[in-house]
């Protein structure tokens, strides 16, 4: 068995929860602090992808990355490189996908949080950055996690947007998802199961993460 | 340690207006909630912004808006004890007393020795939702002391405690404020926490400071409606000028000799506890009244004294033992003009 669309759904799951996280609660702590007209407006923008199909994600990202769209044309005359139909050309996809996740479930950590801790923190002349990170981020960290294990389980599993910026390459660009998309249409059924197996316990996993990280947040939230 | 605050601020439809100065002294702002002493607080440290104003410590400008200076909180040198404490949660008791120390090589030897001066020996590893409400706050004082603030704001310090933790908390905090020796402000609705605690109290009302002084005199005449209500005083009634030094209680139905010029005297005021039994005939401001009702509390009693006619009762204050020997339907008592307050809006 060739174990490929495993190594790369990981590589392209994990390489764009990274980068979410981070963009996630970015954008989730500013525009927290934000006017509420704004914060309505960047909210409906952001979340958009969340509820739009992914078809329609890979068509709009296929519009700005193509090799002959804005981005793509500049990326291929500057630095000779393609953005589509490689393998890292899915984390563009997925990025997206999750990244409304990330960036609600950050948002709603940072709005449960106390101020008056930061407060407290500033008169005592410890650093904005000191206070982000060691008490804003701990004290929000349960529900952060649990949008961060999110994020990377619909990662895993995105196929739209995917297969429409990456394609199916067996070796370069199959994720588990396309694969197992590819295995049916050939009729090859009892590989696409056991990708299908494989995918499920992936997830399983994912969400036994989850529901371990809720319920702790729940019973430290009764003990303070 | 000299505190100067002149500010203003909006929102919304409340707008504050302060100005005072404090001096190596503890001064209470006594109000209500919502009438702008947390507000106040929250400017002097950095938390909020006021519109407009200055605000000095000790010669440095903390704050002013004409010069366009507004220092972080981080470098206001403030010690701010919150209500509820905001001791970190993520924290153990040492990791929250040492991120106050600001010399980071001496946190270790700070930490101990502030662990030592607030009797928090073997709480150190423990977290805050571990610890009671008095250790809560030991930890918050532990804290800000050693970050070595020049002045200490107390915000309603004792409103997270059950009641019969407040006094031995009062005493604790009494002896820090007095080793700190700077500038404390103390914001309370308590009356007994103010009077007990400061030098001088501030009575706030509405976004504004209506009295100020040292606190025996506010107490003994707090010249406002609203800081005659704060500090105490039960029976307030609006007055209707009929002399010199006469005026008509509306509430009560009574004329009554006043301790000085009724000029200006929108309403009198008298504290239950100087009421007393009229003695001799001819006496000033005596009334016979009908005993409406007996409140008892755990160590006196509280009459209701209804004047003929009157709109709303008199309380008088007095020993259970006392009540028993005089008990009647009817009773004259006396107002004595000496302790009666002349107040204004």
């Amino acid at each position: 068995m060739d174990w490929f669309p495993l190594i790369n759904s990981l590589r392209i799951a994990g390489i764009s929860t990274v980068v979410i996280f981070f963009l996630g609660i970015f954008a989730a702590y500013y525009i927290a602090k934000a006017p509420r007209a704004v914060k309505g407006i960047l909210d409906v923008v952001l979340t958009m992808p969340l509820v739009l199909p992914p078809t329609v994600v890979g068509y709009l990202l296929l519009r700005v990355l193509g090799p002959k769209r804005i981005i793509g044309a500049w990326v291929l005359e500057t630095f000779g490189l393609k953005l589509t139909m490689t393998w890292w050309s899915a984390i563009f996809a997925t990025a997206v996908v999750i990244f409304p996740l990330m960036y609600r479930t950050a948002r709603g950590a940072f709005e449960s949080f106390d101020e008056t801790l930061a407060h407290a923190g500033q008169t005592l002349g410890l650093s904005n950055r000191y206070i982000f990170w060691r008490i804003r981020m701990p004290y929000c960290r349960q529900g952060i996690l649990a949008g961060t294990v999110l994020a990377f389980a619909r990662a895993l599993g995105e196929y739209g947007a995917t297969s429409m910026i990456a394609g199916y390459t067996p070796g370069r660009t199959a994720t588990i998802s396309t694969t197992v998309y590819q295995l049916w249409r050939t009729n090859d059924d009892a590989l696409a199961f056991r990708w299908v197996m494989i995918n499920m316990a992936i997830s399983a996993v994912v969400l036994l993460a989850v529901n371990m990280l809720e319920r702790k947040r729940r019973t430290r939230k009764e003990a303070a | 340690m000299a505190l100067s605050v002149d500010i203003e601020k909006t929102l919304g439809d409340f707008h504050l207006r302060v100005k005072f100065e404090a001096e190596n002294r503890v001064l209470a702002l006594l109000g209500a909630s919502g009438c702008g002493k947390s507000m106040t607080l929250k400017c002097i440290a950095g938390i909020e912004r006021p519109d407009r104003g200055v605000i000095t410590l000790d010669g440095t400008t903390l704050f002013d808006s004409g010069r366009g200076v507004n220092l972080p909180p981080q470098r206001r040198r403030v010690g701010y004890l919150f209500q509820q404490y905001a001791l970190f949660p993520n924290m153990t008791v040492e990791q929250n007393i040492a991120a106050g120390v600001r010399d980071r090589r001496r946190a270790r030897e700070e930490t101990a020795e502030a662990i030592a001066a607030m009797r928090l020996e073997g709480l150190e590893r423990k977290r805050p939702h571990q610890l009671s409400g008095g250790q809560q706050q030991r930890v918050a004082l532990a804290r800000i002391l050693v970050n070595r603030p020049e002045v200490l704001l107390l915000d309603e310090p004792f409103s997270a405690l059950d009641s019969h933790l407040r006094f031995q908390l009062e005493q604790e905090l009494r002896g820090a404020i007095r080793r700190f020796g700077k500038t404390v402000l103390l914001v309370s609705h308590n009356r007994d926490e103010v009077f007990r605690l400061s030098d001088e109290v501030a009575i706030m009302h509405d976004g504004r400071i209506e009295t100020t002084g040292e606190k025996k005199a506010v107490f003994a005449n707090p010249r406002t409606r609203n800081g005659a209500i704060l500090t105490g005083c039960k029976n307030v009634s609006p007055v209707e000028a009929i002399g010199e030094r006469r005026a008509r209680a509306v509430d009560w139905g009574v004329e009554l000799a006043l301790p000085a010029s009724a000029d200006g005297v929108q309403y009198v005021g008298i504290r239950m506890h100087d009421v007393r039994l009229a003695d001799a005939q001819g006496e000033p401001n005596a009334f016979l009244c009908r005993v409406e009702e007996t409140i008892e509390n755990p160590f006196s009693c509280t009459v209701l004294l209804r004047p003929e006619g009157a709109a709303s009762p008199i309380g008088w204050e007095l020993d259970k033992e006392r009540w028993r020997q005089i008990r009647a339907e009817r009773l004259r008592v006396c107002l004595p003009p000496e302790s009666m307050l002349l107040l204004k809006e």
